[in-house]
């Protein structure tokens, strides 16, 4: 079966007053109707890695890139018209913080139904009934309530189902998550990550997990891309991650505290210049 | 070894803003003993915080006792209390002066509780910490999340307390840098024979650092439990059981 992305050559570029800085350099990977997480620290180029693919780095950052293609189109020519055709019902991204993603002055199903009106043909009353169906997906107990609420009525977790409930509404193919469990607790973290498997396996929906949770991509996720400084440092299957071989991949597991064993003083990453080279 | 150095009993703290009462603690009662390391987890909301700050006197006490040393502590707390307590906050971005230079941050309590050889303290204060005399004369601007968090350690230390409150001291920071901040508190501890009241919603962090630690949700303790229960799985509420199932990662569901 043809991937359904291709990416090759992924670079962004972000201009500087010392000049040219380079936060994505050269990113090559193919992604199937699977789970694929996406793991590194702060400044990695993780986060500019899923934005780049939707053609969303913020000006004025450029990206290149030799391939990039999403089963058969070729998304650095995409005109702003294919663009709109594509994002919200091809392709998706849910974000961190719903509190900032989601638009305050509309209600979560006024929100859902507009994501249907762009992107298929349906009365209003179908319309409806399949927000209600997506928010009821996404484990909400009481998708009538939800549906009438606006978003700083809902909690955390709640409003983080909404915005993915919005996401997948239109069923996309691609949904990048950019750590879309980062800012709930971890009982609720679970549920969210149950709705994304169930996504991939019924739907065969392709997911890119980005996340910098090692120890959560690991458990989740089907293969695991480590960045380092902008590089894809290590892939690898998620079930052979205690077999890294990079010594970035295998400090980065090494340093979390664990309950069952009692490492002390906890083994610290030693950063070696040349791996970001 | 075994007298309790801080106690709170059946503490209550409620938040009153016109006619609304949030309850945020309940009737919180934990005792932990000099040179311990105890323990608060929960999820957001759950007042594991808000604990922390009502020692401090950051929060209103509506109900209950804090004691340090069995004796009462003062409300407004004086300057004898901070001398004796100190607290490490979640943000290492916004808990600095933005227009303080490291050597202000670390001269100012040393000035208000009136301390002698302030040099040298501030330059002891910094190697302890990791940071050296470079570091000195820069602005929080110009470090890392992980060296700013330093600074906030090495201010807490410089009035040389008992007890350090730590509230999400690692959370905003990268794995490999909360391995760093870890070992630090963990040294700092062992050298100084200090008291710690850490809060944190990470489980396997609270594990690492403490000795023992109590669960909290919605404002109320749930259960308080040794290390060694903990790794024992001798855990005696769903909610805790739950709480330990979430921190090993993505499990499918049964």
């Amino acid at each position: 079966m043809a991937p359904l992305l291709t990416v090759e050559d992924l670079r962004v570029t972000f201009p500087t007053r010392r000049g040219p800085s380079e936060v994505v350099r050269g990113v090559s990977f193919t992604l199937g109707r699977e789970r694929l997480g996406i793991v590194g620290e702060s400044g990695s180029g993780k986060s500019q890695t899923g934005r780049a693919i939707l053609g969303l780095t913020p000006r004025p950052g450029v990206m290149t890139a030799k391939l990039l293609d999403f089963d058969g189109i070729d998304l650095r020519s995409a005109t702003p018209a294919q663009w709109r055709k594509l994002r919200g019902a091809r392709l998706s991204m849910v974000m961190q913080d719903p509190k900032f993603s989601l638009n305050p002055t509309m209600t979560i199903g006024q929100q859902l139904t507009e994501m249907l009106r762009f992107h298929a043909r349906m009365s209003a009353a179908e319309k409806q009934r399949a927000a209600l169906a997506m928010l009821e997906a996404v484990q909400i107990r009481d998708p009538d309530r939800v549906f009438r609420a606006y978003p700083h009525e809902l909690s955390g977790g709640m409003g983080q189902r909404a915005m993915i409930a919005m996401m997948l509404v239109t069923e996309p193919d691609l949904l990048i998550a950019d750590e879309p469990t980062s800012a709930l607790d971890v009982t609720v973290q679970v549920e969210v990550l149950r709705i994304l498997d169930r996504l991939v396996r019924d739907r065969g929906m392709g997911l890119i997990f980005i996340s910098h949770d090692l120890r959560l991509v690991g458990s989740f996720c089907d293969r695991v891309l480590v960045m380092y400084a902008g590089r894809v440092v290590e892939e690898l299957k998620a079930s052979d991650l205690d077999k890294a071989s990079h010594p970035y991949t295998r400090g980065l597991m090494n340093c979390l505290p664990q309950i069952d064993r009692d490492v002390r003083p906890l083994p610290v990453l030693q950063r070696d210049e040349a791996w970001a080279r | 070894m075994t007298d309790p150095l801080l106690e709170t009993r059946d503490l209550d703290v409620t938040f009153r803003r016109g006619r609304d009462r949030v309850p945020a603690v309940r009737g919180v009662s934990l005792s932990v003993r000099r040179g311990e390391s105890y323990g608060i987890v929960g999820e957001s909301g759950s007042g594991k915080s808000t604990v922390l700050r009502a020692i401090c006197g950051l929060a209103p006490v509506s109900g209950g006792q804090i004691l340090l040393d069995g004796v009462p502590i003062p409300t407004p707390r004086d300057a004898a209390f901070y001398r004796r307590v100190q607290m490490v906050f979640q943000d290492p971005y916004a808990s600095l002066h933005p227009r303080h230079t490291i050597d202000r941050v670390l001269s100012e309590p040393l000035a208000i509780h009136g301390f002698d050889r302030r040099e040298e303290r501030i330059e002891r204060a910094l190697s302890e910490v990791g940071l050296g005399e470079g570091f000195r004369f820069r602005y929080p601007h110009q470090l890392s999340g992980g060296q700013r968090q330093r600074v906030a350690v090495a201010r807490a230390l410089i009035l040389e307390p008992q007890v350090l409150l730590l509230d999400e001291p690692t959370s905003a920071l990268d794995a490999s840098i909360q391995a760093e901040v870890l070992n630090l508190l963990d040294r700092i501890r062992a050298e100084r024979g200090l008291t710690y009241v850490m809060v944190s919603h990470d489980l396997a962090v609270v594990a690492h650092m403490c000795d023992r630690l109590m669960v909290m949700q919605h404002g109320r303790r749930v259960e308080e439990l040794t290390r060694d229960q903990l790794r024992a799985k001798a855990a005696t509420t769903d909610y805790t059981r739950q709480l330990l199932a979430a921190s090993r990662g993505y499990t499918p569901a049964d």
